[in-house]
């Protein structure tokens, strides 16, 4: 009987009831799009990022440390010197060291195409190891050539046997590197890969690389040979940071989390609005209803029923909010997701097979919903505790 | 329990503590009510005529003193408990009518026994009351604002008689009527008492207190 009178209340007052639900409406869509934004960019980032797993990266020791790779602190014009990698070397053995020569040098590639791109020197023992091939061969020892980054490739239309110019010098392309995604050690799909010995020829660099890459078999050693690393070289003075791709994966993530965490909190703004509109919606219905409460209450009506009553009333319009909002982040979360990936994976596979809704995604509807049902409920209790304590005799006075 | 009034009153007195100083409602008051009887409070303004029916009805508990009803001393107990003795032993007839506006008037009679008897009994026994006070069939679904104000009463009566309660509470039924529908009203309420319920009924009017069998006169919060 009080659901009945709940709906018929709201009925009376459908203008402000549906504007009340609107806001709830808003609310919710606000705090489950988000929410489902936000993970697609958690899980677009975790399909982007290479998760090795395996790889300790040691980079020339930076007077303040990062947080993330690339963050422009530890962005510097430094090298390990050759006697430090050996010393690495001899530290992680048995597991492989990989030395990094990195620079950047203008490449023609044909047809009157010309730009500066980054070269990455390897020892073509080690490329195998570090990079898989979308076609052609792997560079042989002693042998001039270049691998070619998939993007790079894709936008000049190099195939293996095609000739490209590095700084002027002519190499042929042996061949086209898989998509890798962003790595915390190199980043080859816009680079191009030749052999240590030519890196070392054409840009007479000797002995000095930027970073070098540890090759970790079993995931339980890294610590161990992070360790060993840490003792041999640091002794001293801090010569290298050492770090892994686990850590700095879980910086990303951690970063991402935070991201989502955000955008929850704008919705959950929105929600709180929402719920302070409900808060006063009510309020005013309680107080335009007090002689009505009285007389309830002096004809038998219980505290508890006219609590339940006015609760009724702010559920219902949390309900009605929360599913009709539930259904539209359903639609725009979607519609945002697809657009944020779009733009962030433009030219790339990334997007490809991408699922926005995953369990999460449906997690931050249905969290959605439950808070804005929740909110609802929470702002109609106040007024719906007031109208329950009103005294009979004092309700009815009130004209 | 035949012989026990339906309401004693023992040194009764309600006060309410204001900022001015305290004031003195109803002072010490000591009065029966007796099944069956017919009974005006008479009183000017502000002489404790209401505190002394919301005492009566439950509404409020006394400062001091002690109310039985039917031999139940009510002043100890919860809100609860007092709600429950007015939605089963207790009719009210307002000045104001008091109906709920949402509400038509057949829905207006069933509401207080829809709080404890099913939808189908509690609509039976409302048209039969409804039908009782002089409400036409065509008006049981209008809703209290397209009903004129004898019409409104009448529907207020019946919902105040629909839980056949031990005793009738009446604050100025006739105040805003004109004197040919305050008559009509009267003769339902004096039928009612003829058919053996107690009614009390708050009055400023001496033609309406004529027909009580008894009037009890306050003056200054005292039985005078």
């Amino acid at each position: 009987m009080f659901f009945s009178f709940a709906t018929r209340n709201l009925r009376r007052h459908w203008i402000r009831s549906t504007l009340s639900i609107i806001g709830i409406v808003i609310g919710v869509v606000a705090i489950a799009s988000l929410g489902v934004m936000g993970n697609s960019i958690n899980l677009l980032a975790a399909n982007i990022i290479t998760d090795v797993g395996d790889t300790v990266v040691v980079t020339p020791h930076t007077a303040i440390g990062g947080t993330f790779a690339g963050d422009p602190r530890t962005v510097v014009d430094a090298t390990i010197p050759a006697r430090e990698v050996e010393e690495i070397r001899r530290a992680a053995n048995p597991h492989r060291t990989i030395p990094v020569l990195q620079g950047a040098d203008k490449v023609e590639f044909g047809r009157g195409e010309s730009g500066y791109a980054q070269i990455i020197g390897l020892e073509p023992g080690d490329i195998p190891v570090l990079l898989n091939l979308a076609e052609g061969q792997h560079l042989r020892q002693n042998q001039a050539g270049a691998l070619v980054g998939i993007h790079l490739a894709r936008e000049y239309g190099i195939a293996p046997g095609s000739r490209i110019a590095i700084g002027g010098e002519d190499v042929r392309v042996a061949g086209v590197l898989a998509e890798r995604g962003m790595g915390f050690d190199i980043n080859p799909d816009y680079a191009i890969v030749v052999s240590d010995g030519w890196y070392e020829s054409h840009f007479g660099a000797k002995d000095s690389y930027p970073m070098v890459i540890v090759r970790v078999g079993d995931v339980e050693q890294i610590d161990a040979v992070k360790d060993a690393i840490e003792i041999r070289i640091n002794r001293r003075e801090d010569l290298v940071d050492v770090s892994d791709s686990r850590e700095m994966l879980g910086q990303y993530e951690e970063i991402y989390d935070q991201i989502t965490a955000f955008l929850l909190g704008i919705g959950g703004i929105a929600l709180v609005v929402a719920a302070v509109n409900i808060l006063n919606v009510m309020y005013i219905s309680v107080t335009e209803r007090i002689r009505e409460i009285g007389v309830m209450r002096s004809i038998g009506v219980l505290r508890g029923e006219i609590l339940r009553m006015f609760l009724y009333e702010a559920m219902i319009l949390g309900v009605i909010g929360s599913v009709v909002g539930g259904i539209l982040s359903t639609a725009f979360g979607y519609l945002i997701s697809v657009a944020a990936i779009e733009v962030a994976t433009t030219g790339t596979t990334f997007g490809e097979n991408f699922t926005v809704f995953d369990q999460s995604a449906v997690g931050f509807i249905i969290f959605g919903m439950a808070f804005g049902i929740g909110t609802s409920i929470a702002a109609g209790f106040y007024p719906a505790w007031r109208a329950s304590n009103l005294a009979p005799v004092d309700a009815m006075r009130q004209k | 329990m035949s012989g026990e009034p339906i309401l004693r009153f023992e040194e009764v007195s309600k006060i309410y503590p204001l900022p001015a100083g305290d004031l003195v409602a109803l002072d010490r008051v000591s009065l029966t009510v007796d099944p069956g009887e017919f009974i005006a409070v008479m009183g000017p303004s502000g002489s404790g005529k209401s505190t002394l029916l919301n005492l009566m009805g439950c509404l409020d508990v006394p400062t001091r003193g002690e109310i039985f009803l039917s031999g139940q001393e009510i002043s100890g107990m919860s809100d609860d408990d007092l709600t429950r003795l007015r939605r089963d032993r207790i009719g009210f007839v307002f000045q104001q009518f008091n109906l709920i506006p949402l509400l038509s008037a057949v829905e207006n009679v069933e509401f207080p026994l829809l709080l404890t008897t099913g939808r189908e009994e509690s609509r039976r026994r409302a048209i039969e009351v409804l039908t009782a006070v002089g409400i036409a069939e065509t008006h049981f679904a209008h809703k209290p604002a397209e009903l004129s104000g004898g019409q409104q009463q009448r529907v207020a009566i019946a919902r105040a008689l629909v839980n056949d309660p031990d005793l009738l509470l009446c604050d100025e039924p006739t105040g805003n009527l004109d004197s040919k529908t305050g008559s009509a009203i009267m003769e339902i309420l004096a039928a009612e008492n003829r058919e053996g319920k107690t009614v009390v009924m708050v009055t400023h009017d001496p033609g309406v207190a004529a027909y009580a069998r008894r009037t009890i006169r306050i003056v200054d919060g005292r039985v005078a």
